[in-house]
């Protein structure tokens, strides 16, 4: 316990200074949710480079809970998902259940150029398609995987903070 | 003696405190984690951010729930609510000193994670069941440390009353570093732990529905619903961390008969000593895990053996 | 005659009459008519005699040698009352109960029974004299007996449970009698004044008590006599159930509080540790088997074994408390007991029926097929809720009333009372700790898996709602529940007299207060009112505030959140058996649960498995450990001197000349 304690005090304040906020424009269901997103991640058939991202968003360093965003387990107590990877046939009604699930106002990121058009897997035999294909998408974030500061961007432009 | 007045301020500022204090404590918990963590944190107001937005939300009833489902959340805030008008918080007598004592407290917030259990199994998921399972089985193996813990205290004063025991210290500060009070205030402080679901019993932030105890029950809960619920357990949190600090440091503490000038210093201090509590639950967390599930009865017996020591420590120490 | 003796004697009479009735003319109605009317009287009869009005009678000619001696004093009155506020419910409930198809409770028989077990259940407590009291109790056990016989055509088991019951019930009689024999021996006559004035020796008193104490306890379920209650309660029909249950058992505690208390006035410290004891055992035994049973009534079976033993533990401290002269806190706890006595009936009787309403409706008792009957069986849903709300010693429910005040005479005793004390009252208030910390999970179990969700089998997806007389049989015990619960100051004042005929020197208004309670000489008060309506204000104004700043969007039916994957079926659903699956675990090494495992490997290889078989059972462990011991004991001497009888008539001869000669040999030797 000395040791952890120790090293609390040396390591400091880890997480990098907030970048400034590119002024964009925020979704009206956003607007209404005011500073507070719960997010519901999901995986639609990603590769997991894109989770790997996610988890760092929400380290120390980028820190993307000081902007009002917390992932959270349940769809229910959620008003965003983040849906990564492209929608393959064993995963499309988990998606579109999980989003019935989410009550209203709801929003929909998709991560990752998989997210977005299926990326590298476009046209592979298990893929349905695109999230937007399946469920309505408010925010895409573009990238394969998208860089944290890219991610952190998109959920600032929601919460507006 | 305590006029009307006195007690209609007194339950006043007790329930503002409490409502509007409980968001901002977890919020502070929070940061302090984030700041230990070496994060920056979302800030102190970020729980009122989030109850402001469930208020907003859609109200969602899932297929095959009923009405235990729907008054859950109500019977958890309201029982809290109770709660925090009829301890002594501000002033030594209880607001409602007349209602209850220490074990009709208990009681009352047994009440309400009875309700939220109640509320886990109507839905009928596995990890509703699951949940309310584990909830009843930490509160059973709570109940003995907290009643011994209750009558440890009591045996001095003859009572327990509430008013009578906070006075009793108030009046007697060395009273605080006898065995009893120490032995008692170390098991109701795992109990505290244990009642409100932090680490190292439950861990309020996880993912992993596997893991859950509280989170598990609730998992159907959106909207404003939830926003009770979250409220509630925040509110059980500054209730308890509240009563730990008038049982066991009562200083600053409004006398009877004391004038509305009393009464404010009272609640400013202890806002201060609960922040100061909430600040060293949340530290604590950082440098502890979660326990697995069947290591809780072991905490949960060596609370149970503090608190009997407690007990020993009353009678055979006066 | 005074207006209670009328009552009692139209009691009686009504309970004849009703049973006549039943056998003549089989029709639910007529039984169940008379019965409700007899237990109006006697509840009367017992009301009015708690407040004020004592009656007794001497009816020599009726029994030969010995007449019948009858008085009805505050503490049997108070009896009498549960007796008959439980028989009104019952048999309210009973019209449209024995109705039900297929269990052919309408015969002749059981119509006939049921008044006849409510009359004798009402002579128990009016009798004073020993030959009264064993005729009456003797009547109460045959009758009841029969009652659990009721169904012994349609299930094997029932005539085991009747077995069980018979052995346990007459090996309990036997020892009452035996009790009260060496007491009237000792005494100048039988009669219960005469038991009073007596002068025994110390060792015949420690007898006589020791002795009755075991008879009573295995009437009341106390552990490790309570063998029988698990195995009677779920095979007998669920209102006889509830008259056992709720009324009956408490003849056990009425017996050791008349003989312990009030005949032999009191005793050593060590006769109440030993009462005490066992209560506390009870309690804790009772509610861990209940926690973890997954059978509706034996639940309900088990924790009537946890109340009477919180009960007991009531009337040991009290009884310990007098010993070590601390009158008040011994009149406290007596009182707690008495009111945990009327409160247990009320909501016992409650859950009793509404199982029964169940049981008729789904056919099953096993709360693992269960479940969904929230939405099938409204009213009985959330009378059992009451029940339920009421077991658990929660506010606002009546046992916490008495829990409570239990509580507070425990942790009244003085350290300066001595050692034993100041060991056993923590000890004790841990105990009731736990047995309240589980019995809130056991009810949370019997009422969420058991009510809500969705059915887990055939039985409870065709469910119907109950007919009205049963309705409002279970109605009117809600009602006594919730009136005792919100306003206990209704009874107190009857509780607090008739432990006044147990401890005559006992300041009066120890608890005091119509609103709030407060005790005599202590601040501890409690106001269960106040917390009902602050809890009511509370919620209303909870639901204000949502209403008002929440109501932007209107809600929504959706389908349940099933990680995406379902649909989910009954069989995801958690049971009462994984419900309790953690506190299983924790009090392993009590329960000791049996489980295996059996795995079938696929012919072709011993790596692939066919078919995994799990089975677990949490067997009672006294009886396991006990009693079949015991049992194969008993058995074995049978089976040794059967050699002794193998049908020779000259053998037997030769037995009873052998037997007479011995006879002559000893009485020539001793004489
Ligand atoms: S976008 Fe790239 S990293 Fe993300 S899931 Fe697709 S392939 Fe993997």
């Amino acid at each position: 316990m000395p040791g952890l304690w120790r090293k609390i005090r040396k390591t400091g304040r880890v997480a990098e200074p907030a970048p400034a906020r590119v002024p964009a424009e925020v979704p009206a269901a956003a607007a209404e949710l005011a500073g507070s997103i719960q997010i519901r991640h999901v995986d639609a058939g990603s590769c997991n480079g894109c989770e790997v991202e996610i988890g760092s968003v929400f380290g120390p360093v980028y820190d993307g809970e000081r902007y009002g965003v917390r992932l959270v387990a349940s769809p229910r107590h959620a008003d965003a998902l983040l849906v990564t990877g492209p929608v393959t046939r064993n995963m499309e009604v988990a998606l579109r259940r999980t989003f019935e699930a989410v009550s209203e106002p709801r929003l929909v990121v998709a991560l990752g150029d998989c997210a977005r058009g299926c990326g590298v897997f476009a046209g592979a035999y298990g893929v349905v398609g695109a999230v937007g294909d399946v469920v309505p998408v408010d925010v895409e974030v573009a990238g394969c995987p998208p860089e944290p500061t890219a991610i952190v961007a998109a959920l600032r432009g929601l919460t507006g903070r | 003696m305590i006029t009307p007045v006195q007690v209609a301020v007194q339950i006043t500022v007790q329930i503002v405190l409490v409502v509007a204090g409980a968001p901002l404590l977890t919020g502070m918990m929070r940061q302090v984690r984030a700041r230990l963590e070496g994060r920056a944190g979302a800030g102190v107001l970020q729980p009122w951010r989030d109850l402001r937005k469930l208020a907003r939300k859609e109200p969602i009833t899932p297929q095959g729930t009923g009405w235990v489902f729907r008054l859950a959340p109500l019977v958890a805030a309201a029982t809290v609510l109770v709660v925090a008008a009829v301890v002594p918080l501000t002033g030594t007598t209880s607001p409602l000193a007349g209602v209850g004592d220490l074990f009709a407290v208990v009681a009352l917030l047994a009440l309400g994670s009875v309700a939220l259990a109640l509320g886990g199994l109507d839905t009928g998921t596995a990890f509703g069941g699951m949940g309310a399972s584990r909830e009843m089985t930490v509160l059973a193996l709570v109940e003995p440390t907290i009643l011994m813990s209750i009558f440890a205290l009591s045996v001095r004063v003859g009572s327990t009353n509430l008013g009578a025991i906070v006075t009793r210290t108030a009046e007697d500060p060395l009273d605080v570093v006898s065995p009893v009070s120490l032995f008692a205030a170390a098991a109701l402080a795992i109990v505290t732990i244990a009642e409100t679901g932090r680490i190292p019993m439950d861990n309020p932030a996880t993912h992993l529905e596997l893991t859950m105890i509280h989170e598990a029950m609730v998992l159907e809960y959106a909207g404003p619903d939830l926003a009770l619920i979250e409220w509630a357990s925040a509110a059980r949190l500054g209730v308890l961390l509240g009563l730990l600090a008038s049982l066991f440091a009562p200083w600053g503490i409004a006398g009877v008969g004391a004038g509305l000038a009393a009464v404010a210093l009272a609640a400013l201090i202890l806002v201060i000593k609960v922040a100061v509590l909430g600040a060293l639950l949340a530290a604590g967390e950082v440098f502890m895990a979660k326990l697995r599930l069947f290591r809780v009865p072991e905490l949960l017996a060596g609370s149970f053996l503090m608190a009997l020591l407690a007990v020993s420590a009353s009678f055979f120490l006066g | 005659m005074s207006l209670v003796g009328w009552l009692f004697a139209a009691a009686l009479a009504l309970c004849a009459l009703a049973a006549i009735g039943g056998l003549v003319w089989p029709r639910s109605w007529v039984a169940g008519a008379g019965t409700v009317a007899a237990g109006l009287a006697a509840a009367t009869a017992g009301v009015a005699s708690v407040v004020g009005s004592r009656w007794s009678a001497w009816l020599p000619d009726v029994l030969p040698l010995a007449g019948v001696r009858l008085s009805i004093d505050p503490l049997a009155g108070l009896f009498m009352a549960v007796t008959g506020g439980v028989s009104v419910c019952v048999a309210v409930y009973g019209i449209g109960y024995a109705r039900t198809p297929g269990h052919r409770l309408d015969s002749r028989g059981v119509q006939a029974a049921v008044p006849l077990f409510v009359g004798a259940m009402v002579l128990v407590p009016a009798a004073a004299s020993v030959s009264t009291l064993l005729l009456a109790w003797e009547l109460m056990a045959l009758t009841s007996l029969l009652l659990v016989l009721a169904e012994h055509r349609r299930r094997a088991e029932v005539g085991r449970a009747g077995l069980w019951y018979a052995v346990m019930t007459h090996l309990g009689f036997a020892a009452i009698l035996a009790g009260l024999a060496l007491f009237a021996a000792g005494a100048a006559g039988e009669s219960f004044d005469q038991l009073r004035a007596a002068e025994l020796p110390p060792g015949l008193r420690n007898a006589v008590f020791v002795v009755t104490l075991a008879g009573f306890t295995s009437k009341a379920g106390i552990v490790p006599l309570h063998v029988w209650l698990p195995r009677a309660h779920p095979e007998a029909p669920s209102h006889v159930s509830a008259l056992m249950s709720a009324a009956m058992v408490n003849m056990g505690c009425y017996g050791i509080v008349r003989v312990g208390l009030d005949l032999l006035g009191g005793g050593p410290a060590w006769w109440w540790l030993v009462v005490l004891a066992a209560g506390a055992l009870s309690a804790l035994y009772g509610i861990l088997q209940a926690v973890v049973t997954s059978d509706l009534k034996r639940l309900l079976a088990y924790s009537t074994t946890e109340n009477m033993g919180l009960v007991l533990v009531g009337v040991g401290a009290a009884g310990f408390f007098a010993a070590s002269r601390a009158p008040a806190l011994a009149g406290l706890a007596l009182t707690a007991a008495l009111l945990h006595v009327v409160n247990h009936a009320g909501f016992k009787t409650l859950l009793f029926l509404a199982a029964g309403s169940v049981l008729r409706a789904t056919g099953a008792r096993d709360l693992d097929a269960l479940g969904g009957l929230r939405a099938r069986m409204p009213h009985t849903t959330v009378l059992f809720a009451i029940g339920a709300l009421c077991a658990s010693a929660l506010p606002p429910g009546n046992a916490f009333v008495s829990e409570w005040l239990l509580l507070q005479s425990l942790i009244r005793v003085s350290p300066l009372s001595g050692v034993a004390g100041a060991v056993t009252m923590p000890l004790a208030v841990a105990v009731i700790a736990l047995s309240a910390g589980l019995a809130v999970a056991t009810f949370v179990k019997a009422f969420g898996v058991g009510f809500l969700a969705r059915p887990r089998g055939v039985g409870a997806e065709r469910a119907t709602e109950s007919p009205p007389s049963m309705l409002a049989g279970m109605g009117l015990a809600a009602v006594a529940c919730l009136a005792l619960a919100v306003v206990p100051a209704l009874a107190l004042p009857a509780v607090g007299s008739a432990a006044a005929v147990a401890f005559p020197q006992t300041p009066p208004g120890l608890v005091s207060g119509a609103v709030t309670l407060a005790l005599a000489g202590v601040r501890g008060v409690l106001s269960p009112l106040l917390i009902a309506g602050s809890l009511v204000v509370a919620l209303v104004a909870v639901l204000g505030t949502v209403r008002l700043l929440a109501a932007r969007r209107a809600r929504r039916v959706a389908r349940l959140w099933d990680c995406g994957a379902g649909p989910m079926s009954a069989r995801m659903e958690y049971t009462a058996t994984s419900f309790a699956e953690p506190l299983q675990r924790v009090f392993d090494d009590v329960l000791a649960p049996e489980t295996d495992v059996d795995v079938t490997p696929a012919r072709e290889s011993a790596y692939l498995v066919e078919r995994v078989a799990f089975h677990a059972r949490v067997p009672d462990r006294v009886e396991r450990r006990l009693y079949a011991p015991l049992l194969a004991a008993v058995d074995g001497v049978g089976r040794s001197v059967r050699g002794l009888a193998n049908g020779s008539v000259h053998r037997y001869l030769a037995y009873g000349f052998y037997a007479l000669i011995g006879m002559l040999v000893v009485l020539a030797v001793l004489r």
